[in-house]
């Protein structure tokens, strides 16, 4: 059932003078959650960005269903069933939001040959989509830069699900999300695997991935520091393994209560992740040991 | 400064949207002017001033509708007013020269715009330079070649007769005719002016292409990241404003029959100008083409209202700079309340 989508192998990437990546291996299959984690800088958006053609590798191969590609741009990818939403590169601010939902993916009317837009067979079908996403947008003629940043990326992430047929791949989905929002994202991450996509999901917070992972890989300055499938780790490696063992100590005690917490109550995922981060942020500016 | 916010907030989202249209300041604008040199000029309202102003506008607005289009899509075109010659002395020149056939030269004509805009939009693609330099650059070269090239070939800096070629009355009745209708006389140029207004209003707001302009302009990174070809759309566009400026080339032609080769350069600020008051954000990703044609209806009214008012011409281009800037701030308005949260 599990049929390997695509597979990077000992891939490379500089940008100028910049190392952002050196020998990832990676390799997604069918129905698959595979995350990727690591701090900031680390190269989590440059292999997303190889992955859907936005950027070239420089070395390794990346390989779709056994054959070598290499894209030029990020239709031959989207062409090959690879959907994308991107930390930075997400929407058009002054676009309305139908408009930015079917960008790049415009549905014709068939009586005009799929030259004229049929502008209200794209609308519904946009608050169809964000409604689902349990975003009740009954204006979608706004401009998109008037939602908020979780409802932007939303409506990038409905996109997104609606267009990728094969592989989607989602950029820190769940950094600018409330935790009611975030829980949606990772129910809609679970559907598409279900579905049988493969999805790339790349956070910051162990614990989202941990809640849907597969397979994880770690990295670290560009370079892989570790790839498990989940019958080989449990939570506590994960982040054991993200944080950097001598920093181990001080993690735990700063997660020691928001984790007692969340044994109490379930889905309250998204706000301990912004507490967790803040503090790794502010950690990074000690020296390292 | 919030009480009108509120306001605002509180209307129905219908009315909402009508604020925020980007045409509306620039039929304010044209309101206005024509109220007030129907006030003060007595023969502004006659059916013949109709016409005239009619044709004063369509020769910006022919222009404004592919500029208006490029600017929605992040760009400008500084060789706009100075392609609009090379396109009649062209035509002109290689009637002259080489048959005696007017239509070779309008197709040759057409070949060259199109090729000038090509090469706009292929170096903004390939050398990533803003598009001020690099049709500042295709300007300047411009200017030279029609003055150096009419030198060289006719002696002098206007081109040579054609008005006794073969198919000059066929063309001049495409490009230079006019008809009377009621006392009202519409010259070719409104008809063409309608026609691609029509066109390039239906193609912004319905097709895939228009939803690719506004994109490119709004946002050229996310644009492409969704799979929009963002060189290949600015290079159509930069065509755009190569099949206006043929138009516009043919008319200046077979209107007066010979053609000045020092001409149209300054005009494309004026193209610039009435896409701006027509609610065009210079930086893109915004405006309309409708908008477009309020503008060079404002500077019909107002070029050919102030002769009728009997005021010293000199302070037109005074009264255009004012109104741009104007525009450029009410645009600026217009789109930050479109970019502003929702609450
Ligand atoms: N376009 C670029 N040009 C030059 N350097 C870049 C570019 N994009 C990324 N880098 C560098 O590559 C390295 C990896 O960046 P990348 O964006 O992949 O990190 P990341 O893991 O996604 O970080 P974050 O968690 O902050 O999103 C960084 O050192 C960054 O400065
Ligand atoms: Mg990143």
């Amino acid at each position: 059932m599990s049929s390997e989508l695509l597979a990077l192998k000992g891939v490379g990437k500089t940008y100028g003078t910049v190392r952002a990546l050196q020998d990832v291996s990676l390799t997604l299959r069918s129905g698959e959650i595979s995350c990727v984690l690591g701090d900031n800088g680390a190269g989590k958006s440059t292999l997303i960005k190889i992955i859907a053609g936005l950027h070239q590798h420089d070395e390794g191969s990346y390989t779709i269903g056994g054959e070598e590609v290499r894209f030029g741009s990020p239709r031959e990818a989207l062409d090959r069933g690879i959907a994308t939403v991107y930390q930075d590169l997400a929407v058009v601010p002054l676009m309305p939001v139908w408009r930015n939902f079917f960008l790049g993916s415009e549905q014709g009317m068939r009586r005009w040959g799929g030259l004229r837009l049929d502008a209200d067979a794209m609308r519904a079908t946009t608050r169809e989509a964000l409604a689902k996403m349990g975003i009740d947008l009954h204006d979608v003629d706004r401009p998109i830069g008037t939602l908020s940043g979780g409802q932007r990326q939303c409506v990038a992430i409905a996109r997104a699900v609606h267009f990728g047929a094969e592989v989607l791949i989602l950029d820190e989905p769940t950094a600018a999300l409330g935790v009611k929002q975030s829980g949606v994202v990772l129910k809609y991450v679970t559907a598409a695997r279900d579905a049988g996509l493969g999805v790339v999901l790349i956070t910051h917070n162990p614990h989202h991935a941990y809640l849907v992972g597969d397979h994880f890989t770690l990295l670290k300055r560009g370079r892989m520091a570790g790839s498990h499938p989940r019958a080989e780790i449990s939570l506590e490696q994960l982040t054991t393994e993200m944080a950097g063992g001598s920093d181990l100590a001080e993690l735990s005690h700063e997660l020691a209560r928001p984790s007692d917490s969340r044994n109490s109550s379930g889905s309250s995922g998204s706000s301990d992740s912004r507490n967790s981060s803040d503090s790794r942020d502010s950690r990074e500016e000690r020296p390292q040991p | 400064m919030s009480t009108p916010d509120l306001l605002v907030q509180d209307r129905p989202a219908a009315l909402r949207r009508l604020l925020a249209r980007p045409e509306l300041g620039s039929l304010i604008a044209a309101v206005a002017v024509f109220v007030v040199f129907a006030v003060v000029a007595e023969p502004f309202l006659r059916v013949s001033s109709l016409g005239t102003v009619l044709y004063a506008a369509s020769t910006i607005g022919i222009m404004a509708v592919p500029v208006s289009l490029l600017m929605i899509g992040g760009e400008f075109d500084l060789s706009a007013g100075v392609v609009v010659t090379t396109a009649a002395l062209t035509s002109s020149m290689v009637s002259y020269q080489f048959t005696a056939v007017t239509w070779v030269g309008v197709l040759v004509s057409l070949v060259t715009t199109l090729a000038i805009g090509w090469f706009n939009g292929w170096m903004l693609g390939r050398t990533k330079l803003p598009s001020f330099i690099v049709t500042l650059g295709t300007f300047l070269m411009l200017t030279g070649a029609n003055l150096g090239v009419t030198k060289a070939i006719s002696g002098t800096v206007s081109t040579k007769s054609i008005a006794d070629m073969q198919g000059f009355e066929s063309c001049r009745w495409l490009f230079a005719s006019e008809v009377t209708i009621g006392g009202l006389t519409v010259k070719a140029t409104v008809w063409w002016w309608l026609g691609l207004l029509a066109i390039g209003s239906w193609v912004l707001l319905r097709t895939r292409f228009g939803n690719w302009i506004f994109a490119v302009g709004g946002d050229a990174d996310a644009a492409r990241a969704v799979g929009v070809p963002v060189a290949r759309t600015k290079t159509v566009l930069y065509l755009g404003v190569g099949f206006g400026a043929w138009v516009l080339g043919q008319h200046l032609l077979f209107s007066f029959d010979t053609v000045q080769s020092g001409e149209g350069s300054g005009n494309e600020l004026i193209y610039i100008v009435a896409a701006v008051i027509g609610g065009c954000l210079i930086t893109g990703g915004y405006g309309s083409v409708a908008g477009s044609a309020l503008g060079a209806l404002i500077f019909g009214m107002a070029s050919k209202g102030i002769i009728y008012a009997q005021w010293n011409p000199d302070w037109f281009k005074f009264f255009l700079g004012a109104m741009l800037l104007l525009a450029a701030l009410l645009n600026a308005y217009v789109k930050r309340r479109a970019e502003r949260g929702p609450r």
